[in-house]
């Protein structure tokens, strides 16, 4: 299917080997919305500020506004897609989400968190989390949900 | 009962408007006015794009009147040989590519023979720039109590100011985006929106088409704040305008900069206080003037305007008022509603002013709003008479002992005179906010929500209510589980579609917990009347009943009903703007402290106390979330959120340099509720969506004024302001 403008991408997505016709320079968060039909990862701004469409490039966050699709060329991307929905119980009791706009990219970041724990050592979870912007909540219910999750992980270590 | 809708979204699988996946639907863009005012002498199409695969509508295009039915119709739907504001829509463009349409969009270039144009509420306009009236005001309102000059002449003390706040973006984190195809001769529309039913009426006026001949759907909607009030009918129009056309389903999605720039915003606001006391400090007079800026069109500005004075006396008592308020027209991008509707506006300005009367009297800013807060038995500046035992004097109380206003006083002095550059204060805020629709409005909408009772036993509620992060839906499958006894998964609660719901009126107001909830209940009831129970029956009695009714009438619907009655004893006097303005309010103290970096001029809130009473809490997470997600909105208004202007549009269209606060720019928000349940409120509820949008503005700048001795009149407090504030203060 492809033409001149478009090239194939070969990369794993969500653990699984995945090939896409778009052109290169793409944004990934279109290719993945559009093109692969995983909507999970939303736009909120298209430049980088909100965090909406945050998704983990080789294990980190970023931004998939701000990725061209060639840029996953043999890498590994995780979605939103990828989360297990046990892992959202404390989010959930703790009022993280309302509208859910900016949703997805904030449990990204908070599992990220997770997986992370050496971070909260030297920084806030609140300056952890000021990549994701959220117009709602007024973050406690996000803070409140990732600090009741740390709590439980390290009581039962 | 947790967020029912909470997994879905938290696992990214809601499919809000621009994840719905179309087959064969056109992407659909606007062209816009370049100029705030004047005549279009020109449309001129490029070479860039293939126009022969482009669809093309313009004001030429739309069956009916070329308005947008609302309070006025002054508005058109595409501007036609004539523009009031940049970024008005004039042209619109579908393409199978969103990329071709975007080229599309660039290759147009609007003509337009500029005039003179209005971009000054403040001050009368020149003749060359009046379009309405001789003066350009779209509506005055007035509130007069008692004699005010008078008891000015008499008053020991008498103190003015002068007090303004900006434009207000929503950022909503989903922005506008609507689809609409035609299905069997009726044009439908789904998208993002608060008010499903506006769409309908906005449809068939435009469209020329009876109430069947449109469907409007509300999306999963990804945060309103008003901002999805009324705009979603100009996207709904001509997404429609342009599937009519194409005959193909279109789908629009605005882009961030898009949507920041050509969609509403809170009213920009200027109000005078010129304030008479006693000798013992007692308010004795208030003569209020409020001036709002309108925007290019009436949207829904006299509305927010009336809200606005309303509240602009606070929740004091005194006999003497006068409240003077216009909204003026000015060749700027329309503004509209945002959560507050014109209460933040006069609430920042009143107590801020308060602090100003405080300091002018050489009292305590806490002593002096309690011996005058409003006591049960006493008038609202409208002469609404409150009686509804709640302790006003116990809420501020509350919120002054938990920032520690007394205790922190001594400290923050001895901490600001030896620090070299970081300044700390306290500051505090008392007011309400009135649930629902004003005066007669909930009389006039005449909401009607229903129950249906299915074949298996389980309910369904259905109303044009919409569910945008607030919990409708969570509260309303409360409210209906609780009142048949069912569990909530027997509760199904309908999608906001105009096809098969009723209109319980608009998702505004603070309204739909309180207003609508309560009628959730009284439709359950009729309901249970229906199938011949009492309204005492409870659990398996009324689900075995409602199966048993659909035995016994095989094939047909059942249904109960409710439809808005307004509570005994409330009247309110539209002409003379004299009464009940609200069934109730709920009431509120709020307290800031922050801390001003005077090498940056930044000020941060480093702790927050929210205190409220707000009858019954249905949902403690929900409504908690309400209220911290509402300060947090207001911190962002007072210390952040600047739109900064240029010929009546905003030029900072872009989260980038239109800051909103991180989880990092605010401290925990703390949350206290004192209950006192509203008979005539759900459960016992009052409205609170609104309510925290009202407190966060003055209190912080009373903190800010304390620490640091400026007038902190204005909002934004940028560092760019307070820098200026502090240069003034220190000459």
């Amino acid at each position: 299917m492809s033409d001149v403008n478009t090239m194939q991408i070969e990369f794993t997505l969500n653990g699984t080997p995945t090939k896409v016709d778009v052109a290169p320079m793409d944004r990934l968060l279109d290719t993945l919305r559009y093109a692969l039909g995983l909507t999970g990862s939303k736009e909120g701004c298209g430049e980088g500020e909100c965090g909406a469409c945050t998704v983990y490039l080789d294990g980190v966050p970023v931004n998939a506004c701000l990725v061209p699709t060639f840029q996953v060329r043999g890498c590994h991307v995780e979605t939103i897609e990828s989360i297990p929905h046990e892992s959202l119980d404390a989010m959930l009791t703790s009022g993280a989400t309302q509208c859910g706009a900016c949703t997805p990219g904030v449990v990204m970041t908070a599992c990220w968190l997770n997986r992370h724990p050496e971070l909260s050592k030297t920084h806030s979870v609140r300056e952890l989390m000021a990549g994701n912007l959220c117009r709602c909540t007024g973050y406690d219910g996000i803070i409140d949900g990732i600090e009741c999750e740390q709590r439980t992980k390290s009581s039962t270590l | 009962m947790r967020r029912l809708e909470g997994i879905s979204k938290l696992t990214g699988q809601m499919q809000y408007v621009d994840d719905i996946h179309v087959e064969g639907c056109l992407w659909g863009m606007t062209v816009r006015s370049p100029s705030p005012r004047g005549r279009i002498r020109e449309i001129r199409f490029g070479n860039a794009v293939d126009w022969s695969q482009c669809v093309v509508v313009d004001h030429r295009d739309i069956p009916g009147p070329n308005e947008v039915f609302l309070i006025e119709r002054d508005q058109p739907v595409l501007a036609s040989d004539y523009t009031r504001h940049i970024h008005e829509p004039v042209v619109l463009i579908a393409h199978e590519s969103r990329e071709v349409c975007r080229a599309a969009v660039a290759d147009v270039q609007v003509i337009v023979d500029e005039e003179p144009a209005a971009l000054e509420y403040r001050v009368l306009p020149k003749p060359e720039e009046v379009q309405r009236g001789n003066d350009n005001v779209l509506k005055t309102l007035k509130i007069e109590k008692g004699d005010v000059e008078g008891a000015l002449a008499n008053a020991a003390h008498v103190v003015e100011g002068v007090y303004e706040t900006g434009a207000q973006e929503h950022v909503y984190i989903e922005t506008q985006g609507m689809i609409a195809w035609v299905e069997d001769g009726v044009v439908i529309t789904k998208g993002s929106m608060q008010c499903p039913y506006y769409v309908v009426n906005a449809l068939k006026h435009a469209l020329a088409r009876e109430e069947s001949g449109v469907r409007v759907i509300q999306a999963p909607t990804g945060g309103g704040f008003g901002g999805k009030e009324d705009y979603p009918s100009h996207l709904a129009l001509h997404a429609a305008l342009l599937a009519l056309k194409a005959n193909r389903p279109v789908k629009m999605i605005y882009e961030r900069s898009e949507d920041m720039a050509a969609t509403t915003k809170r009213h920009p606001s200027r109000v005078r206080h010129r304030s008479g006391f006693d000798a013992q400090g007692k308010l004795v007079a208030q003569d209020i003037d409020v001036a709002i800026d309108g925007g290019a069109y009436v949207t829904l500005s006299p509305v927010v305007l009336s809200r606005g004075i309303i509240h602009a006396g606070g929740p004091y008592a005194c006999e003497h008022v006068r409240i003077n308020g216009r909204t003026v027209l000015t060749n700027s991008v329309p503004y509209g509603a945002f959560r507050g509707f014109g209460a933040p506006q006069t609430l920042f300005a009143l107590e801020r002013h308060m602090d100003v009367c405080a300091l002018a009297m050489d009292m305590d800013p806490v002593e002096l709003r309690r011996i005058n807060l409003i006591r049960d038995g006493q008038t609202t500046a409208t002469g609404q008479v409150i009686n509804d035992g709640t302790d006003r004097a116990a809420i501020l109380d509350k919120a002054a002992s938990l920032i520690g206003l007394k205790s922190k006083c001594d400290e923050h002095a001895s901490f600001n005179a030896t620090h070299p550059y970081l300044r700390r204060g306290t500051g505090i805020a008392v007011f309400f906010h009135g649930a629902g629709f004003t005066g007669s409005g909930e009389v006039a909408l005449k909401s009607r929500v229903r129950i249906a009772g299915l074949p298996d036993g389980r309910v369904e509620v259905l109303t044009s209510s919409t569910e945008m992060g607030q919990g409708a839906l969570t509260v309303f499958t409360t409210l209906a589980a609780d009142r048949l006894g069912l569990e909530p998964k027997d509760i199904i609660v309908a999608e906001p579609d105009t096809a098969r719901v009723p209109n319980s009126g608009p998702t505004v107001a603070s309204r739909t917990a309180m207003v609508v909830g309560r009628l959730v209940e009284r439709a359950c009831d009729d309901l249970q009347q229906r199938v011949g129970l009492d309204d005492g029956a409870r659990g398996d009695v009324v689900r075995d009943a409602i199966a048993m009714w659909h035995r016994n009438n095989e094939g047909k619907a059942l249904y109960g009903e409710a439809i808005y009655e307004k509570p005994p004893g409330i009247n309110w006097d539209d002409t003379n703007y004299t009464g009940d303005a609200y069934g109730t309010f709920a009431w509120a103290a709020y307290a800031a402290e922050v801390e001003i970096d005077l090498r940056t001029f930044s000020a941060r809130v480093t702790d927050f106390v929210a205190v409220q009473e707000i009858g019954s809490v249905i949902n403690e997470t929900l409504a908690r979330g309400q209220i911290q997600g509402g300060v947090v909105q207001g911190i962002g208004w007072a210390l952040l959120e600047e739109c900064v202007q240029e010929r009546g549009a905003m030029k900072n269209c872009q989260l980038t340099n239109y800051i909103i606060p991180t989880s990092d720019d605010v401290p925990p928000i703390r949350v206290v509720f004192l209950e006192n349940p509203y008979e005539y409120g759900a459960q016992g509820a009052k409205g609170i969506g609104e309510l925290p949008m009202d407190g966060p503005g003055p209190a912080i700048a009373n903190a800010i004024a304390q620490a640091i001795g400026v007038s902190a009149d204005v909002l934004p407090l940028t560092p760019e302001r307070l820098m200026t504030m502090m240069d003034s203060a220190h000459v």
